[in-house]
């Protein structure tokens, strides 16, 4: 194998713990005075983009943010609960930047790249500092240091939080850096937009189309450079963690336009999510992986056991993971402990009436805790009932938000009975590709967080996605940006009567015309569901290669049938949720395609992505180094037709193994 | 178990913009189970609506769990709905009755203007925000993180006030459409923390300015704001939000 001529992904040369340090002292810089004249356009306002607008335009250059909410803080990374990584060392347990550049590429099962997660490692101290200046509230002791706990995939505890909010704090961070920059007119703002082309000119990103969602009004606007922080798409299976709103929509047309799509099959599922209820169904909500600290997960010993959980004695429960990896227990990391849970709901073995639910359990979390506060409090033959008191007092603190939000959704108390939990779709590994500087194949457009490809290989631990999106945007891009804009600064603004822009707004506006023309009988909430009932059945947790084949074909049988059929209420221009909707929904379908692609052409299984036929006499993924260790970067070639270029994966610094957590 | 057997009358707010009149149309929808939250009931009622060929209800809603504060309706006179300490979204029809007829209005205040149906215009928030709502640190400046210990209850209380998720539904609850919670949670926010002593008084004085000039009502302490706030933001933050202004304006400069 060798590396596709057209991906270069630019790792600096030298040892691994020096790259970063010695290509940021010597990457291009842009004087103060030109910055003032460089224009950057950031889609999307989560960590990401919310923190590389603040910090770009700190830096002096003028930015542009658009989001499709009606506010920067709404973006999804607010939802994001249990914490952030750094390799701080504060527990004095053994971390290391080295150490956690060690359990991110072991927990992305040897599929990314040692230059970009080192690099990862190495900021993340540098974030949490950051967010404190900035006056995120991050949990406490009570010496007034900070707290931590452990993660999945992880035997240290290195992961910041503040209660069951940690998203929402570290992006009402990044907003008020944000809004500061808005307040002092180096940052202009548009909410409620949404970004439906690229503009390219002369091989180079020179801005965006942008619909007024209030208005309905299709804009151009010229940048620079445009940097997408528009998130993942794992909405594409319908039902999923993320919001509502989140598509792949920008992401999408940037493929279309030269953009290459790096792995786009490797998705997360979730383990910790509560089950379906049932067909109305419009999103899963996530229970945070922080529950795994204190909590333990089983299911009954005998099959079809239709006992209340409380009745069932201690000696008929299978706690599989514990069995399973000793070592890890409870916190495997994610892809596994989704893999597991599958596999004994598989096998009969699973609760509640869909019985596709496993138990996550915290009776034995209130008995320690408990036992605990009696030892602390000085107390003498406490009875059970005051044990049990403390115990779930000290719960409430550490998880009181999730469990709330438990027995909202459900009706039933968790701190009596234990939780029903079953995987469900949260993230997505893949994205756009891009090279070192988190530049994709289109020189000037770049991609960062859960946007791009780059860090996670093909399963992300756990609170390592806030980490990723504030690392890119705090402090990778403000430096990288420069070794291409220290070369843009005799390029004035361009006018956007360029024919450049006056063609990408037409093919908007057409295919906005074109949506609401076809007035068939499928609304597009509709349409979306199918696609995403494909894709969980034949690209989710599990996949074989029959199975992909008829995904393929089924989803192109869906693209023709919805540019038919679909029915988009309302007008163009006006305030149009269905309008909106529907476009996402017809994007959605063409990835699903070139996910059920990606899929089928990786013989092999790693991480999140599972192929049956590719598995260990265990049940445990069965990668093929020899012929997959190599990031697939599809290039866009036409209606249901991409070329696969390789970019090969070297691993100088770890010696790659079979990933055990026994 | 999807389908259930609740059925129910809503009486619903239209707006088509900002500037025409808007009224309440009633609509009838069945078959609703218990397990839905009431914005999957409003997805059941708008499909019905677009298999009818009638113009779906426009409404504000993203994450469906109750953090992102995009949701806002006000549900039967209560902004998200007759229960205490959720969003929209974390509202359950069962907490409804079979037969019920609900009425669903969009935020009323005047600094929120309606976009279209149940949609308002939030924006003046931000605005609140970017006029004093942040610490100015730049990136890159910042000490080591334990370099500044805080103790455990400031840092909880802190944490209580940042909980706010800028929905406005204290606005909505209030008689007076009054801004005074939210912007008195990012004020005590930042003033309980070191970190946020020196812009303390610039930042309270600037942001009751931004406020006041957006549109919003004054406080008369009724209380509304806090007991329908989901997230259950203390009135002692109002409290602390109104010592910080007196001292500011007392000592200040003047902004």
């Amino acid at each position: 194998m060798a590396t596709s001529p057209k991906l270069n992904a630019k790792i600096p040369d030298g040892p691994l713990e020096d790259k970063w340090t010695k290509y940021r002292s010597t990457v291009a810089l842009v004087n103060p005075a030109n910055k003032r004249k460089l224009e950057i356009i950031v889609v999307g306002t989560g960590l990401a983009g919310a923190s590389a607008a603040a910090t770009l335009a700190e830096l002096g250059y003028s930015v542009k943010a658009f989001c499709f909410q009606d506010s920067a803080r709404r973006a999804h990374s607010i939802a994001a609960q249990g914490g952030i990584n750094a390799a701080k060392n504060y527990q004095n347990d053994g971390d290391s930047t080295y150490r956690l550049f060690y359990d991110t590429i072991k927990g992305g099962d040897y599929r990314a790249r040692e230059g970009n997660v080192y690099r990862l490692a190495q900021v993340s101290a540098s974030i949490i500092d950051q967010c404190v200046a900035q006056g995120v509230p991050f949990a406490r002791e009570y010496g007034g240091l900070l707290s931590n706990r452990s993660f999945g995939g992880t035997q240290v505890q290195r992961t910041f939080y503040a209660a069951g909010q940690t998203g929402q704090q570290l992006l009402l961070g990044a907003y008020s850096g944000l809004q500061r920059q808005v307040g002092l007119g180096t940052v202009k703002m548009y909410s409620r937009h949404e970004m439906l082309d690229v503009v390219v000119i002369d091989g180079k990103c020179r801005g965006i189309i942008a619909r007024n969602l209030v208005t309905g009004e299709v804009e151009r606007h010229f940048g620079h450079a445009v940097l997408l922080c528009t998130g993942g798409y794992g909405n594409v299976f319908y039902l999923s963690t993320n919001a509502m709103g989140s598509n792949v929509t920008a992401a999408w047309k940037a493929h279309k336009k030269g953009a290459f799509f790096g792995n786009p099959c490797f998705t997360q599922i979730h383990p910790t999510c509560i089950p379906v209820s049932g067909d109305h169904q419009s999103k899963l909500t996530l229970m945070s992986e922080s529950l795994r600290n204190d909590g333990r997960i089983w299911v009954p010993k005998k099959k079809d056991d239709n006992r209340p959980a409380n009745q069932i004695p201690e000696d008929e429960r299978d706690y599989y993971l514990e069995r399973r990896y000793p070592a890890f227990g409870n916190l495997v990391p994610r892809d596994i402990a989704s893999r597991a849970a599958k596999e004994r709901c598989d096998a009969g073995y699973g609760v509640g009436t869909s019985k596709m639910a496993v138990y996550l359990d915290y009776s034995a979390a209130i008995q320690r805790y408990g036992k605990g506060e009696v030892n602390k409090l000085n107390i003498h033959d406490a009875s059970a009932e005051k044990i049990t008191e403390l115990g779930k007092a000290v719960v409430k603190e550490k998880y009181g938000n999730l469990f709330d939000m438990y027995k909202q959704i459900t009706g039933e108390d968790p701190y009596e009975v234990p939780m029903r939990i079953y995987p469900a779709v949260h993230y997505t590994m893949g994205g756009l590709w891009v090279d070192y500087n988190l530049m994709t194949t289109v020189p000037g457009l770049y991609a960062l967080g859960e946007a791009n490809f780059s860090d996670h290989g093909a399963n992300r631990l756990g609170a390592s996605a806030l980490m990723q999106g504030l690392a890119d945007g705090y402090f990778v891009i403000p430096y990288t940006i420069g070794a291409y804009l220290a070369n843009e600064i005799r390029t004035n603004a361009i006018p956007t009567d360029h024919p450049a822009f006056v063609e990408a707004e037409k093919q908007v506006k057409d295919r906005i015309s074109k949506l609401v023309s076809i007035k068939g009988k499928t609304s597009p909430e509709a349409f979306h569901k199918r696609l995403g009932k494909i894709m969980w059945d034949k690209c989710g947790m599990a996949r074989n290669e029959a199975g992909l084949k008829e995904a393929i074909s089924e989803i192109q049988a869906l693209k023709k049938e919805f540019w038919s059929d679909v029915r988009v209420m309302g007008d163009v221009d006006e305030f149009n949720p269905e309008l909106d909707k529907a476009g996402r929904v017809a994007d959605f379908i063409e990835l699903g395609e070139l996910m059920c692609r990606d899929a089928l052409n990786r013989n092999e299984s790693c991480g999140g992505h599972f192929r049956e036929e590719y598995q260990t006499e265990e049940g445990e993924a069965l990668r093929d180094d020899e012929n997959y260790m190599y990031v697939a970067a599809w290039e866009h070639a036409g209606e249901s037709q991409w070329e696969l270029h390789k970019e090969d994966l070297v691993y100088e610094n770890i010696k790659i193994a079979q990933r055990s957590y026994k | 178990m999807s389908a259930g057997d609740m059925n129910l009358t809503l009486k619903v707010w239209r707006q088509k913009n900002k500037k025409t009149e808007g009224k309440i149309e009633t609509y009838q929808v069945a078959g609703i189970s218990p397990d839905m939250s009431f914005l999957e009931m409003f997805d059941v009622l708008n499909e019905q609506l677009i298999s009818e060929g009638k113009e779906p209800i426009a409404f504000d809603h993203d994450c469906r769990e109750g953090i992102c504060g995009m949701c806002s309706m006000y549900i039967n006179g209560r902004p998200h709905g007759p229960k205490g300490g959720i969003t929209t979204c974390q509202l359950h029809m069962r907490s409804f009755n079979d037969g019920d007829t609900i009425v669903v209005e969009p935020w009323r205040a005047q600094a929120f203007p309606v976009i279209k149906d149940l949609v308002v215009d939030r924006t003046a928030f931000d605005r609140i925000q970017a006029a004093g709502g942040f610490i100015s640190v730049n990136t890159g400046n910042a000490q080591d993180a334990n370099s500044i210990p805080i103790s455990k209850e400031d840092a909880d209380e802190a944490f209580a006030a940042a909980a706010c998720i800028g929905c406005g539904a204290c606005v909505a609850a209030c008689k007076n459409a009054s801004a005074m919670l939210f912007v008195s949670a990012k004020v005590s926010q930042f003033a309980l923390l070191p970190q946020g002593q020196p812009e303390r008084k610039m930042r309270v004085e600037r942001m009751v300015a931004q406020m006041d000039e957006e549109g919003f009502g004054s406080c008369t302490n009724t209380g509304a704001c806090s007991a329908e706030c989901p997230k259950e933001i203390s009135l002692e933050h109002i409290a602390r939000l109104n010592r910080e202004y007196l001292g500011a304006k007392l000592t200040s400069q003047g902004v």
